[in-house]
Formats: C-alpha cells, structure tokens, sequence
C-alpha cells in the first residue's frame, strides 16, 4: 500500500476536524463577545437612568 | 434546562463521533482500489449530507418568514446557512485531499466541484448581504428571498453528477442506485456518521439562533438607547 495513501488520509481526516474545532472555536468567542456587548449597552441605560433620576 | 438538553445532545453527538472515528481507522478494512484514502469519504459524503440539509431548512425557513413575516424564521436561517457552511468548507477540503491521491490533483473544473464551489459562494454572499443592511426587517426580507434562490445552486450542485459527465464519482449510496456500488458495512458507517454530523450540526445551530436573537437584543438596545438620547 502506497504510505501516501495513509498521511493524506489523515490530511483529509484532520481537515474535517479542524475546520469543525475552528467552528467551534468562532461560536464560543462570539458567545463570549455578545454577552459583553449586552451586558454594556444595559449598564449604559441604567447610568443613564439613574442620572436622569438624580 | 433547554441549555442541558443541548449541551447533553452535543455531548452524545462528539461521543458519536469518537466511536464512527474507532469503526473507520480500526475496523474497517483498506478499499480493494483506493486503499486507506476513501475512509476520507465516510467524513466527505455526511459532511455533504448535513450542509445540503442545512440549506434545504434554512430555504423552507425563508418561505415561513415570507409568509408569516415572523423574525425566528430568520433567526433559524442564518443559523442553518452559517453552520451548513462550515460543513460544506469539510466537504470542499476533504474531497480536494481525496481527489489529490486518486486523481493526481487538488482540483478540477467539473461541473461538480465546480458547482460546488459556487454554492459555497453563494451562501458566503448571503451571510456578507446580512452585515450589510441595518434595518432587521429589511434584512430579513432580502435575505430570505436570496436563500430561496441561492437553493437552486444546491439542487443543481446535487445533480450535476446525474446531468453531466463529470470526473467527480457517480452517486454510489444504495438509497440512489438500488446498493450493490458500496460495501454495506461500510455504507452503515457513513450513515451513522451522517446521524452524528446531523446531531452535531443540530446544536451548532441552536446555539447560533441563541446568539442571533442575543445580537438583535443588542442592535434594539443601541436603538433605544440612541433614540432617548
């Protein structure tokens, strides 16, 4: 059996895996990114009404 | 709880995942013709299997929101068409890999790979024609009326083997051709990698419709927050 047969089996193997772990990756950091985001925009309306309480 | 559910399913999905890994490095047998390569194939074919379902969801999806104009729909088909992309990048680089050993080359313009390519494309553009328009019921609107047309490149995508002479291989699952192309042992793995690809891509995208609605509660806060000001 041809060896290139087996390191390009897990070229292919290891593609498929790494495109889905760098999904994976994209998905968690955005996660991460979206709750900072709506965490600042809520703490920004609540200073502002409380500065127009005051 | 819902979070449970998901993360339980995605948990079974990796550990399926794991177990059809063990069956197609060191159970299965070499192929008679293409030796070690076409184990490539038991991850090519399902990864096909679930972006083509992805597509085929998100395009229904898009006539739902056309119809009862309601703004999940939309949630639903960004999140399918963003994870069927990434399954169609796994079918573009693994059947190149596979095409390297058995043809000789990365590549070739047949009308399969080539249209291929072009759905990758497609939905590529459907994704960049979101970031491009603000308004969310706009948005919306045009792109579902994209996803529905951008369908007709996976149709043609999936009978472009059936249509033309293609280098690309002629369909080989039992479910097209009445079996008798493929060894069943190794058909059932295939499948049961599809299942597991499917479970996985089913949590990818309720996770991805969880952030979609997330990013749209922060574009109407920003909203308010620009209008009281």
């Amino acid at each position: 059996m041809d060896s290139r047969n087996f390191t390009y089996m897990f070229y292919g193997l290891g593609a498929a895996w790494l495109i889905l772990a760098l999904y994976v990756l994209t998905l968690v950091s955005r996660e991460s990114r979206l709750r900072r985001e709506l965490d600042s925009v809520k703490r920004m309306l609540e200073d502002r009404e409380r500065a127009a309480k005051a | 709880m819902r979070e449970k559910i998901l993360y339980g399913v995605g948990l079974i999905a990796g550990l399926y995942l794991v177990r059809n890994l063990y069956q197609i490095l060191l159970v299965l047998p070499d192929e008679v013709d293409q030796g070690a390569i076409y184990r490539i194939l038991l991850f090519h074919v399902p990864a096909w299997i679930t972006c083509f379902t992805a597509y085929f969801l998100a395009g229904a999806a898009s006539v739902m929101y056309l119809i009862k104009k309601n703004l999940n729909y939309d949630t639903f088909c960004v999140a399918a068409v963003e994870v069927g992309l990434a399954f169609t990048l796994i079918g573009l680089a693994t059947g190149s890999i596979w095409a390297r050993i058995i043809w000789g080359i990365w590549w070739t313009w047949d009308a399969r790979l080539t249209w291929a390519l072009i759905t990758c494309i497609i939905y590529s553009g459907y994704l960049m024609l979101r970031h491009a328009v603000d308004d969310p019921t706009a948005r919306a609107k045009n792109s579902a009326v994209l996803c529905i047309f951008s369908y007709a490149s996976v149709i043609i995508t999936y009978k472009s083997i059936d249509w033309w002479r293609t280098q690309h291989p002629g369909a080989v699952l039992s479910i097209r051709t009445g079996g008798g192309r493929m060894d069943p042992a190794m058909e059932s793995i295939l499948f049961q990698n599809a299942v597991a690809l499917l479970m996985l891509a089913a949590v990818m995208v309720a996770v991805r419709m969880r952030q979609e609605e997330t990013q749209r509660e922060v574009e109407s806060l920003r909203r308010y927050a620009h209008a009281a000001a």
